[in-house]
């Protein structure tokens, strides 16, 4: 089964586990797969319209869903997933 | 608390100096241990933010998977980031706190003036989630 590997902050939310295999057929079922059996990761990974939050990142191996075929992006058994929270910042003021 | 070797320590106020009058950024790997994170690696990353290089940062995410895989093979997570505040203090500014996401994880700053690292100061980014999310002080404990 392809697994969604958790970034630390998150894992709390996922049985404290580092990854979670799910069956799916698309990076779409994948998450939902995760929300369903993990519910509380709901609310950090979408916004209340149902959408990706725009620093939750999530890669297919090494390639960014976005550039694929978003969330229709097909995965096989072997298939890592990361969720991957942006990095950024800097000392100008906003 | 934040513990670090004095090695790690020093490569990380090393890299504010080297890139200097740019902004540097990179990724302590090591365990969470409660409250408090302990490093044992740290990543060097390359700064994307090339449009304003100086006051801002951003680590390209698909540097972080690659990161994240390779600590996994070494039984380390990612435990918190670094970066640098070319000329400007050692201190978290907002924009540093709004695009920060990693709850739980430390988020360490160097100050560096006229190409020298002055002040390391580290903070947690407290909280739940997006709406209470705070930075608290720490204590850097360098071993």
């Amino acid at each position: 089964m392809p697994k969604i590997q958790i970034p630390t902050p998150l894992r709390q939310y996922a049985g404290k586990e580092p990854a979670v295999e799910v069956k799916a057929a698309t990076v779409g079922e994948a998450l939902y797969g995760l929300v369903v059996r993990h519910p509380e990761l709901r609310r950090h990974l979408y916004t209340d319209d149902g959408k990706l939050r725009a620093f939750v990142n999530v890669y297919l191996n090494d390639e960014d869903v976005r550039y694929l075929q978003k969330e229709a992006t097909a995965v096989k058994e072997t298939d890592n997933i990361s969720i991957v929270p942006s990095i950024a910042g800097g000392s100008a003021q906003r | 608390m934040l513990k670090i070797g004095k090695p790690a320590y020093e490569q990380v106020r090393r890299h504010g100096e080297e890139t200097y009058p740019h902004e540097c950024c990179g990724v302590l790997l090591g365990q969470m241990d409660g409250d408090s994170r302990a490093v044992t690696s740290i990543a060097r990353c390359g700064n994307t933010r090339s449009d304003s290089p100086q006051n801002r940062y951003n680590i390209d995410p698909r540097e972080l998977v690659r990161i994240q895989r390779e600590g996994r093979v070494r039984g380390e997570d990612i435990v918190g980031f670094y970066h640098s505040h070319p000329d400007h203090p050692a201190r978290w500014s907002q924009t540093d706190l709004a695009e920060a996401h990693w709850i739980g994880c430390s988020y360490v700053i160097t100050s560096v003036e006229k190409g020298k690292a002055v002040l390391t100061n580290s903070f947690e980014l407290a909280g739940t989630d997006e709406n209470d999310k705070k930075f608290v002080d720490e204590k850097i404990d360098v071993t």
